[in-house]
């Protein structure tokens, strides 16, 4: 082991997926890949408030015969983040569901997925 | 814009294609920024976001100790609501309203998914038939979907006591959906059903909510029910109760759109 907590190389990664996400974004033309690029940035800021929730030497936010009540605040990690994520991961969903089908639609109007060929609304 | 049938299917990689007599930085014409440039400005942006994300994962220290907030959910939770969870006590509880909210979203996504996607009827057009699945495919659904549904609804209805709760248990019993569309192409889901199941659950949840405020201390209150002995499957107030109509509702929501992305590909062109 080296001497970097855990949480730093979650949140490095974290960090790093939303970077390739952005990068599909920006760079991609085509549509599906750039849903890929959303999704990617999603699951990197899920990472990184992960990594932020983590409390050094903590355990899951679950009371049983491991974590007694009176040890609970300074045994286990953060829940606020955990519900954040939580809820945040099922909005990603909505959201990626809705795009696709944008995606779909776009694709049964036009017979092409490259963003290219979507010029109405470029200014 | 409909395309015209002379344009190539991708117009915009011709012209890229096509040698540049003059590298010019914005074409009025065509509205297109010179690509080289535009990936010039991509790359720096780039560069800027990591030097951002670099100063913030140097700077990163470890928490050695929960915040006030969250040492008063790990301390107080447990005699508070009974959820030996405590992230469930905070998602279902402390903020409560917000999962509402996020309910209420996935709801609208999924109808705007089911908006976009609906089957425009015409009675000229004839629906392939579908490939079935092989037999292996067909008998492995056929055992593993009731596993499949009871794993869900186990994991939501003890979402207060082990990790787990309505959304994940949704989904598990959406992909068990999924499985049955993959192995039975042909199969018809009952929209009746779902849409039924569905908004009982929802309005159940809203109704639990604000019994919360007429028996207990607010909106969304678990104790309107005795906390039970804390650890068992009956305790923690209502929290099992909203978790099976989130389970529900989440369940049938993505079934409905695993459902329409399914419809809409063998669906003929219009």
């Amino acid at each position: 082991m080296t001497g970097l907590p855990v949480s730093t190389y979650v949140l490095s990664t974290g960090l790093a997926l939303i970077l390739i996400g952005l990068w599909g974004l920006l760079m991609q033309k085509n549509i599906i890949r750039m849903i890929i690029g959303f999704s990617l940035v999603d699951t990197g800021i899920h990472m990184v408030m992960i990594a932020i929730g983590y409390v050094t030497g903590g355990t899951a936010p679950i009371i049983d015969s491991a974590v007694p009540i009176k040890d609970a605040a300074t045994r286990v990690v953060d829940p606020v983040p955990s519900a954040l994520v939580l809820t945040a991961i099922v909005i990603g969903l909505g959201v990626t569901a809705v795009m696709l089908s944008y995606a779909v639609n776009i694709y049964r109007e036009k017979k092409s997925l490259s963003i290219d060929d979507c010029s109405e609304s470029k200014w | 814009m409909p395309r015209s049938g002379r344009e190539p299917v991708c117009a915009s990689a011709r012209r890229y294609a096509r040698p540049q007599r003059r590298a010019t930085v914005f074409d009025a014409r065509t509205g297109n920024v010179n690509p080289m440039l535009k990936r010039l400005f991509i790359f720096f942006t780039l560069i800027l976001v990591a030097a951002i994300f670099s100063d913030v994962a140097l700077n990163y220290s470890e928490h050695t100790e929960l915040s006030r907030l969250a040492q008063h959910y790990a301390s107080k939770g447990p005699e508070e609501l009974g959820a030996a969870n405590l992230v469930t006590s905070v998602v279902v509880t402390y903020r409560g309203l917000d999962t509402l909210g996020e309910v209420t979203v996935l709801f609208i996504s999924a109808a705007g998914v089911g908006l976009m996607l609906r089957r425009r009827k015409h009675p000229d057009t004839v629906v392939p038939a579908r490939k079935p699945a092989s037999e292996l495919v067909e008998t492995a659904a056929r055992l593993l979907m009731p596993m499949v549904f009871v794993f869900g609804v186990y994991v939501f209805a003890n979402g207060h006591l082990t990790p787990g709760g309505g959304f994940q248990g949704g989904a598990i019993i959406a992909s068990g959906v999924l499985l049955l569309l993959l192995a039975m192409p042909q199969a018809q889901l009952s929209h009746r059903l779902i849409g039924f199941t569905e908004s009982l659950s929802g309005f159940s949840y809203v109704v639990v909510g604000v019994l919360g405020i007429v028996l207990a201390g607010g909106f969304l209150d678990n104790r309107i029910l005795p906390l039970g002995s804390f650890g068992s499957l009956f305790s923690a107030g209502a929290i099992p109760i909203i978790y099976v109509f989130v389970g529900l509702k989440v369940g049938s929501e993505l079934s409905a759109v695993v459902d329409r992305f399914r419809s809409d590909e063998s669906k003929p062109e219009l």
